[in-house]
């Protein structure tokens, strides 16, 4: 079975005598190590899946997996990065990212006896983000794309099995974006966890996944899924090959249907 | 002495000045249309009355001061751990929340004569009247503070398997830092006037004793020392709140201290 396993879920909001009807009938599986996205027109019910994986909202209906255990609460350990860096403007940006470690057992038991030990892992993780100098800064001291990367080093430290990943370069200006997309192959490439990245930019979907899931319009369902085949690591040269295009225009031309319809 | 340096003096000697500038209009108003002391006393003159009456002013600010502080004390641990429930838990947010603003309501002047009959005449009513007046920014600042945690935070510490606790002491605590030290200047000014309150309707001591047995006697320029003690005392106050604040949150500054 999938490492990640959603079958049949769906999922009605319910405020007041309202309901939302967001995510209906998703079935997907993410296999461990892979790194998958998510694309869709707006409030299609995106970042409802993200939700729904890490047990932050419960599926109304159908079953969600994480590792073969059926999902009812927040699970535990994961990693999360989204758009807003929500680092803490009280903290120095190393504090920031060692702030897993003070919470995910085992580290938070062993924190307070071996800080030096895990302050030398997040240096490290900072140092291949190339912040290894803005350690001591605090976030406000930051660009918004080292805040960024920041961001990713905190959901990354504790070496997640899980790492959610939504609309996190949405803010960034086009070139750090794209130079961000870098960033975040070299440390799947490197450390291999399972990531959901929710998306709405298509050519930063197929530069990071191995597979593009599309989602319908409200209530979202998966219209298509699209296996990436492009050789890693890619590079910002890949994204303008004939190949890549190609996917990009596929999976476009599916989303201009959802609009349409 | 180049511009720049002679605005920056001016920007920091502003405040004197126009404090100066106004004592003088004052006292040119007095001698220009003769006002009678009982009605307005000349600055000078009242500055005669705080210098000759100096011990007992002193005495009475000292009791003033000190009942403040200890009201305003217990206001800022009251309202530190009920805004913390508060701001924590929607449960009692909902009961004690209303039950709160009808209290607020209540004008404090009122409270006084039925703290008189509880605990008698003196210091103690003008403590409890501090601390319930100054109670109330403290709570809801603490409160507003804790409940305006974004929530994309909050999913990122519960998916990291957080308990509420460690929520509230990583982020909720710190979080609220600002708006605690923000309403504590708000909180020192209010218990002044409660703690002087107190000491106007019921009490035998104090500044607020003072202005009124000064007054019934129509002692105007006594009343006025009076006055300029609670001013000066508020101020003071005032700017160790606001120094504290600073020191404190630094990084809720942050503009300050990047430009």
């Amino acid at each position: 079975m999938a490492f990640v396993d959603l079958r049949n879920v769906s999922l009605t909001y319910r405020l007041g005598k309202e309901s939302t009807h967001a995510l209906a009938d998703a079935t997907l599986g993410i296999d461990k190590g892979e790194f998958i996205a998510v694309v869709g027109p707006s409030g299609c019910g995106k970042s409802t899946i993200m939700k729904l994986v890490t047990g932050l909202l419960p599926a109304t209906g159908g079953e969600v997996r994480v590792g073969g255990e059926l999902v009812r609460a927040p699970i535990k350990g994961v990693g999360m990065a989204f758009q807003n860096p929500t680092l803490m403007p009280w903290r120095t940006t190393l504090d920031n990212i060692l702030l897993p470690m003070e919470v995910v057992e085992p580290h938070k038991r062993r924190f307070r006896r071996h800080r030096a030990e895990y302050v030398e892992q997040a240096m490290k993780l900072l140092g291949t983000v190339g912040l290894a100098d803005f350690a001591l800064r605090y976030p406000w001291q930051l660009s918004g794309g080292m805040q960024q990367r920041s961001n990713l080093c905190r959901a990354l430290i504790h070496g997640p099995e899980l790492l959610m990943l939504d609309e996190p370069f949405g803010a960034l200006d086009a070139f750090t974006r794209e130079e961000l997309w870098g960033v975040m192959q070299a440390l799947w490439l490197d450390k291999r966890f399972t990531g959901v990245l929710v998306t709405h930019d298509l050519r930063e979907a197929v530069y990071l996944a191995d597979t593009v899931y599309v989602m319908s319009r409200r209530p979202g369902r998966i219209v298509l899924s699209r296996k990436i085949d492009i050789a890693r690591p890619r590079t910002l040269a890949t994204t303008f090959e004939p190949h890549f295009v190609e996917i990009v225009h596929e999976l476009r031309d599916r989303i201009h249907l959802e609009h349409a319809a | 002495m180049n511009r720049e340096l002679r605005r920056e003096i001016l920007r920091y000697a502003m405040p004197w000045l126009v404090v100066a500038g106004l004592l003088i209009v004052w006292e040119a108003a007095c001698i220009v249309f003769d006002l009678p002391e009982i009605v307005l006393p000349r600055p000078t003159k009242v500055f005669i009355v705080f210098w000759q009456r100096l011990d007992i002013l002193l005495a009475f600010c000292w009791q003033t001061l000190w009942t403040t502080l200890i009201g305003f004390v217990i206001a800022i641990a009251g309202g530190l751990l009920l805004g913390l429930a508060i701001g924590a838990s929607p449960f009692v947010y909902s009961g004690l929340y209303p039950l709160l603003i009808a209290f607020n309501a209540v004008p404090k002047v009122a409270l006084v004569p039925i703290l008189m009959i509880w605990v008698g005449v003196g210091a103690l009513p003008a403590v409890i009247t501090a601390f319930v007046i100054s109670f109330f920014p403290i709570v809801v600042n603490v409160a507003t503070g804790l409940a305006t945690i974004e929530p994309e935070m909050r999913d990122v510490l519960r998916s990291l398997g957080a308990t509420d606790t460690e929520i509230l002491t990583k982020v909720g605590i710190p979080r609220a830092m600002p708006y605690l030290f923000a309403s504590l200047k708000v909180a020192i000014t209010l218990s002044f006037i409660g703690s002087v309150i107190s000491e106007t309707v019921g009490g035998n001591r104090g500044i607020g004793f003072l202005m009124l047995s000064a007054g019934a006697r129509n002692d105007a320029p006594t009343t006025f020392a009076g006055l300029f003690a609670i001013a000066v005392m508020g101020v003071a106050m005032y700017a160790i709140c606001a120094l504290v604040e600073k020191r404190m949150t630094r990084w809720a500054f942050r503009g300050q201290i990047v430009s």
